[in-house]
């Protein structure tokens, strides 16, 4: 294996709920432009990493340093301006603005022009604006739903929604990219042009870590899978590696699956 | 279109005094102006944030107190013995000394409030501006407290090269206040469809995706705070200038209930619906004057606003223009299946 440099450090990092641990003793790390998934059975503690990771919750123990920077105490909107950016299990979009507008708002860290400026519409402001128009365009043509541009985001089906959840986390430009569950309720063909999609996604040089239950995807996209149960990290290592491991099947694959 | 239906709007707002002489009506005007820019100013927060401020009229007061006594001047004591001496100041920097108060005063309260999300907001406003009536009435050797600031002086606008206008006239205000309101609301409407804008509105929509996408949730909604008071202000000063007079009945809440009022029945998160909703409950003590009390009219506002938002739930303006959209998509649709049946025939 290529050594990388490393962009993420997950370091024995601890979330309770009360009494429930949701995840205990964590540590990992996501090499720069490396593709890693995060498994686990419902209830593993994936969706808790990921809001420790960017800031939407405070662990009980431990920390996270992206690119040298410790995240620790940091708000959501900090941690996205260092470049790390994620999407959300449950689709989220700004529901009552067209997909063209939720992506000018997704651009918002490409935008920043000076209050005056864009009060008075000083030419920088204006210049400004024609850009941001000109990449949500191109966003839009990007995840495929040019048809759809003018359309509430909240009318969209479900699958078209993930896609503007994904356009969107991309318009603010990230460094590395937490996805969360993006493929569950598409189709087929939608799943298979989302893994293209990711994997272009990746030849930009973004760093992605994904959870999603779809084995299939996961085996296919991922570099290095880390596979959580109960809060605990029970394997990591490359997709062969975890299709293969007794503990991995016995918490999560099933027989069934390792075959798959 | 809309630009055209906003020209049009102006110029038939410009020429009311040249034809209406009755001075009654034109006071009616002018005051339900200056309303109108208080209600645009909370319509920011309100319509474009979300947050509603049920202490708005606090902003406004300030700003009528604070260019009241820039103009008038004053002489008070301090504890530790001291005095502060005012010397009368134009009017007009009266008036730029109100938004820059009422403003400060809207980042404080912002900046107390929208650290805890959720209801804070309210209260904070309530709060703040129960707190000011209750300096204005008590602080007398300031204030004159219940005796109220009198003699405030007009607004006298400096002339390059002559002396300066004092604006005595109704027709005078009128224009005044025109001017006043047309640049909120150019104001509002360029700050809303910028950047800043689209980081209030997705801030309102879903406050999570908002802040995952770099948006700080403080500063965007703080900003919006301080530009909302310091309109208010403005109009608090036109407002002391205008009347010469203001005591701390200028803080009652009923003072706002009417800006909000003013706001939810013309449409809030639209531009022009604080404009409306200003002018149709601005202008509604006119109608009902001859034909009812005072106390009575409340009763009559509430069966007005209940009528409104009946038949238009969302507001006259939004509800008026989805209507229309809906009405042209509807006629381009079936345009577009008639000439695609005659191209298949
Ligand atoms: N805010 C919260 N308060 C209390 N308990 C929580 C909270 N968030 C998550 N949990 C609990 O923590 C555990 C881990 O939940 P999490 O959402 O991280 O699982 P997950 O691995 O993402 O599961 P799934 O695959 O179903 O999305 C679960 O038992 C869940 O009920
Ligand atoms: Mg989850």
């Amino acid at each position: 294996m290529i050594a990388r440099s490393v962009a993420m450090t997950i370091e024995q990092v601890a979330v309770r709920f009360g009494g429930l641990v949701a995840i205990s003793d964590m540590s990992f790390t996501v090499g720069e432009g490396e593709i890693v998934s995060l498994i686990g059975p419902n209830g593993a503690g994936k969706t808790t990493a990921f809001n420790v990771m960017t800031g939407f919750l405070t662990p009980s123990a431990g920390r996270v340093t992206y690119r040298d920077t410790a995240l620790n105490g940091l708000k959501p909107h900090e941690i996205a301006d260092l470049g790390l950016i994620r999407t959300f299990q449950r689709t989220s979009v700004f529901p009552n603005d067209t997909v063209y507008d939720n992506l000018l708002i997704g651009l918002h860290r490409q935008g920043r022009v000076r209050l005056l400026d864009a009060i008075l519409g000083l030419p920088s402001a204006r210049a400004s604006e024609r850009k941001l128009r000109q990449r949500a365009g191109e966003l839009i043509e990007w995840v495929g739903l040019e048809r759809r541009a003018h359309d509430a985001a909240g009318s969209l089906s479900y699958g078209e929604q993930r896609l503007v959840g994904v356009a969107l986390a991309l318009a603010a430009e990230p460094s590395m990219l937490l996805l969360d569950e993006p493929v569950s309720g598409m189709n087929a063909s939608e799943t298979h042009r989302f893994v293209e999609l990711i994997r272009s996604i990746r030849d930009r040089g973004i760093t992605i870590l994904l959870v999603e239950h779809d084995m299939p995807m996961v085996m296919t996209v991922s570099d290095r899978i880390v596979v959580l149960n109960y809060g605990r990290i029970i394997a990591e290592g490359t997709p062969e590696l975890i299709r293969n491991d007794p503990a991995v099947i016995e918490a999560y694959l099933g027989h069934g699956a390792a075959r798959a | 279109m809309k630009a055209v239906i906003t020209i049009l709007a102006v110029v038939a707002l410009a020429s009311v005094p040249l034809w209406l002489r009755d001075p009654y009506l034109l006071n009616a005007l002018i005051t339900t102006g200056i309303f109108v820019i208080g209600a645009m100013s909370l319509n920011l927060l309100l319509g474009f944030t979300g947050q509603l401020s049920l202490g708005h009229i606090a902003f406004f007061g300030i700003g009528a107190y604070v260019s009241a006594l820039t103009s008038l001047g004053f002489d008070v004591g301090l504890p530790g013995g001291f005095r502060v001496v005012h010397e009368p100041w134009p009017p007009i920097i009266g008036l730029v000394f109100a938004i820059l108060a009422a403003g400060l005063c809207g980042y404080f309260v912002g900046l107390l409030s929208f650290r805890v999300r959720g209801a804070y907001f309210v209260i904070v406003t309530i709060s703040f501006a129960e707190v000011v009536r209750l300096v204005a009435l008590n602080w007398v050797e300031l204030t004159q407290g219940p005796l109220a600031l009198t003699n405030i002086p007009s607004i006298a606008l400096p002339l390059p090269g002559l002396s300066e206008l004092t604006l005595r006239t109704k027709m005078q205000n009128y224009y005044l206040v025109l001017v006043v309101a047309l640049i909120a609301y150019l104001l509002i409407a360029r700050l809303v469809r910028s950047h800043f804008g689209r980081a209030m509105r997705g801030l309102m929509e879903n406050e999570t995706l908002a802040v995952s996408v770099g948006i700080d949730v403080t500063k965007t909604l703080t900003l919006a705070a301080v530009i909302s008071a310091a309109i208010a202000g403005a109009a608090g000063s036109l407002y002391a200038h205008y009347i010469r007079i203001i005591d701390p009945e200028v803080f009652a809440f009923i003072n706002t209930v009417t800006m909000v009022i003013m706001v939810i029945s013309g449409g809030k998160g639209s531009l022009a619906g604080p404009v409306v909703g200003g002018l149709i409950f601005g202008l509604l003590p006119v109608a009902l004057r001859p034909v009812m009390a005072p106390e009575a009219q409340w009763i009559a506002y509430g069966g007005v606003l209940m009528a409104i938002l009946f038949v238009l739930p969302r507001g006259i303006v939004p509800s008026l223009a989805q209507r229309l959209t809906r009405r042209r998509s509807g006629a381009k649709a079936l345009a577009l299946t008639e000439t695609g049946v005659e191209e298949r025939a």
